[in-house]
């Protein structure tokens, strides 16, 4: 514990643009002499994609090498270079604070893209792996909307999920790609990467009127009632989508174009953190949190609870939508057996996991159930007795999630650290 | 259809099947019910607990018609397979309320669900890892007989999965309204904070019902065994799911209700399956099922709780 508390002293220093620093180091050891040296004189075969989480599982005895090559790449630069860089780093911070926020948190966004960039660029797998998380974060901040904010228990986000991701794809299939359901291009192929916002938008705008079949009942009923309406449309969407084989029914639709590179959705999942944020520290947002704790005292208060409703499930559903075109061209396939209970269960672990009426608990159980899902890949099935067992122990001693009921404040996060204000 | 008595006939050919599909939703879903009534909460692993009954039926029934099927008659190994096996699975209930769900007493109620669905997932996978991939097939208890009454076909596991099933529900039924642990139980549901108050420790009441509930669903995997005799750790989640949707649709806590909304829903599944294309079954019974939410928001025989739950 002693232990513990030093070491927190000793990097409490060290301002958010120092850790980035830190990190920039490591991959950047990572990505010229990863593979030549390091990896090969540990006697590893490749670079460990997942922190060496997947060769330790799969060969024990490699257990040594991950370890150290986790040393050496990740852990001592990161510590080393963040803590001696202080002296640098400290100063800077302080001038970026005295530049407007935006563009203090866009150089620290575009330097955490270029890492990012760095990192998961070594390897196909990585990259996957990042894009398919940073969707699962988009869509888990949005069911927090709804379960969280709002305090509904709604069961329907594959739904909405499906809907985005089919409507969009429909139409950059329809605009942009040779196809077997709807034939030659329309446009042509250049203009794809400009038009995949709006087709994103609009999958996102049909989720959150399809949202409304579930907004609309949830003006008389709540808790498990809501639930069960909500479930009733996840199958109901589902089920409309297998008997559609105009858009390829049960055996599903493949081939949308490469429209949704890392930055693309980069700066899609910034954008629904920031609007999300903006939106549940809005007096809008607030009167989600009114409606949920008490229905009859918000509304004496001139709260107007329908509205309230509807628009937490319709801003919901639109993210969900959003999430839903991203993921339908992250994987270039997707059938309607995708948007079933497994992904349900699997966005309600990850937002309970997090935390509720938390976007940064969002964050946090969407990576984590994300890279922990990848890294136990060689347990086989053992996998899906380790995640549940995990989630049993987080909901009985961390009933609410880990981080719940916290918001992030980005001006304290990036701001210079001096020694003085260690205490507070 | 050209004449009017063939669609008589065809039609109660169907209403047989309903019946028949309906009795496996009405049981299990009144194990659903039950928790809910006492707890508030619901129990999640459910479906899932309706599977593990039914591989230890299949284990039960296998070993018994080893060990047993020259010496004693059929109807012997059947009861037994069916008392041994209520025991048994009525031992997972309890597991579950003393695993899932008690640590989670005053914890918000979708933390509960949330351990719920993970246990059922845990025990999928681990009845995949214990018996692997392969398909089991559940040993036939009785021989299949076909009785051809004026054109409608029964046969004789069709009937007793029926009868079964509704001896267990007025069974189920009794207990609840005559025996002093019933009226415990009745007790609880109607208040659970001040029942305790009485003497009525509701750790005692708690396993119990979770007990009967999975002793009921075991019986009724045993019987859906008899039916689809084809085993697979997948097969709760369906079902499961579909039985909360009908105790949620018969009311809360209403176990009248909910055997009611279990056939219901076993009648709009085999007439929509008749009358459409079969891969619209869950569509319509889904769309039925949001209408009549939409306008009954309580479901049958819902009682009036008070709107403020905990989150």
């Amino acid at each position: 514990m002693e232990l513990a508390r030093k070491f927190k002293e000793m990097f409490s220093t060290v301002p958010m643009i120092g850790w980035l620093l830190g990190i920039l180091v490591g991959v950047l050891i990572e990505f010229y002499w990863g593979y030549d040296y390091i990896s090969y004189y540990l006697g590893l075969p490749k670079i460990p994609v997942l922190f060496g989480a997947l060769i330790m599982l799969k060969e024990p005895l490699m257990i040594p090498g991950a370890i150290g090559y986790d040393l050496i790449v990740y852990v001592i630069p990161v510590f080393l270079v963040a803590r001696v860089t202080t002296f640098a780093t400290n100063p800077l911070a302080t001038f970026l604070e005295k530049l407007p926020l935006i563009v203090s948190v866009l150089i620290h966004l575009v330097f955490f893209y270029f890492i990012l960039h760095l990192w998961s660029g070594i390897n196909d797998y990585r990259e996957l792996v990042v894009r398919l998380t940073m969707v699962s974060i988009i869509l888990t901040i949005s069911i927090n909307v709804i379960n969280g904010y709002q305090g509904e228990f709604s069961c329907s986000h594959p739904g909405f999920m499906a809907i985005g991701a089919y409507v969009s794809s429909i139409l950059t299939l329809l605009l942009f790609t040779n196809d077997k359901i709807f034939g030659e291009a329309l446009l042509p192929a250049y203009l794809g990467p400009w038009f995949f916002p709006i087709a994103l938008v609009l999958g996102g705008f049909a989720a959150a009127i399809g949202s409304l079949l579930v907004a609309i009942p949830s003006f008389k009923t709540r808790g498990d009632y809501l639930a069960i309406i909500s479930l009733a449309f996840m199958f109901i969407v589902k089920s409309a989508v297998e008997n559609l084989n105009a858009i390829g029914g049960a055996r599903g639709m493949g081939g949308q174009g490469e429209f949704a590179p890392l930055w693309v959705i980069f700066i899609w999942t910034i954008l629904a953190i920031w609007i999300i944020h903006n939106f549940v520290t809005s007096i809008l947002g607030k009167a989600l949190n009114a409606v949920r704790d008490d229905e009859a005292a918000s509304e004496s208060m001139t709260v107007k609870t329908r509205k309230t409703k509807m628009t937490a499930f319709m801003f919901g559903a639109f993210w969900a939508g959003v999430a839903g075109g991203l993921f339908a061209h992250v994987l270039a396939y997707i059938n309607p057996g995708m948007f079933g209970i497994n992904r349900l269960a699997e966005i309600l672990a990850m937002v309970y996991f997090g935390g509720l009426n938390s976007i940064i608990g969002s964050i946090v159980g969407a990576v984590s159930i994300n890279v922990l899902g990848e890294a136990l890949r060689p347990l086989e099935l053992f996998k899906w007795i380790i995640i549940p067992l995990i989630l049993i122990f987080v909901m009985i001693f961390r009933p609410y999630g880990l981080i719940s009921f916290k918001e992030f404040n980005v001006k304290r996060m990036l701001r210079a650290k001096s020694k003085r204000e260690q205490g507070a | 259809m050209e004449s009017l008595g063939e669609l008589f006939t065809y039609f109660l050919q169907n209403l047989i099947n309903a019946l028949q599909r309906g009795s496996f939703y009405a049981v299990i879903s009144i194990g659903y019910s039950m928790v809910y009534g006492v707890l508030m909460l619901f129990n999640f692993a459910h479906g899932d607990i309706f599977m593990v009954g039914t591989y230890i039926g299949f284990g039960i029934a296998t070993l018994l018609l080893a060990a047993f099927a020259s010496i004693l008659p059929g109807w012997t190994i059947f009861i037994g397979t069916v008392v041994i096996t209520m025991f048994l699975a009525s031992w997972i209930g309890v597991f579950v309320e003393v695993a899932g769900y008690r640590p989670l007493r005053s914890a918000p109620r979708a933390s509960a669900a949330i351990t719920g669905l993970m246990i059922g997932i845990i025990f999928e996978t681990g009845i995949l890892i214990m018996l692997g991939a392969k398909r089991l097939s559940f040993p036939p208890l009785m021989e299949s007989v076909t009785y051809n009454i004026g054109g409608v076909f029964l046969t004789n596991v069709k009937v007793m999965i029926i009868i079964i099933s509704l001896l267990l529900m007025i069974a189920l039924q009794f207990f609840i309204q005559k025996t002093k642990w019933g009226m415990a139980m009745r007790a609880m549901s109607y208040d659970f904070l001040a029942v305790p108050l009485m003497g009525v420790s509701i750790n005692i009441i708690a396993p119990l019902t979770f007990a009967i509930g999975a002793g009921l669903a075991s019986v009724s995997g045993i019987l859906y065994g008899q039916a689809y005799p084809i085993l697979d750790p997948y097969m709760g989640v369906i079902i499961g799911w579909k039985a909360f949707v009908a105790a949620i649709l018969g009311g809360r806590g209403s176990i009248k209700g909910a055997a009611l909304a279990g056939y219901l829903l076993g009648f709009i599944e085999i007439f929509v399956a008749t009358i459409f294309p079969s891969t619209l079954r869950d569509l319509i019974a889904y769309s039925i099922i949001l209408l009549i939410l939409t306008y009954r928001p309580r479901g049958f025989f819902g009682m009036e709780h008070s709107t403020k739950l905990r989150l």
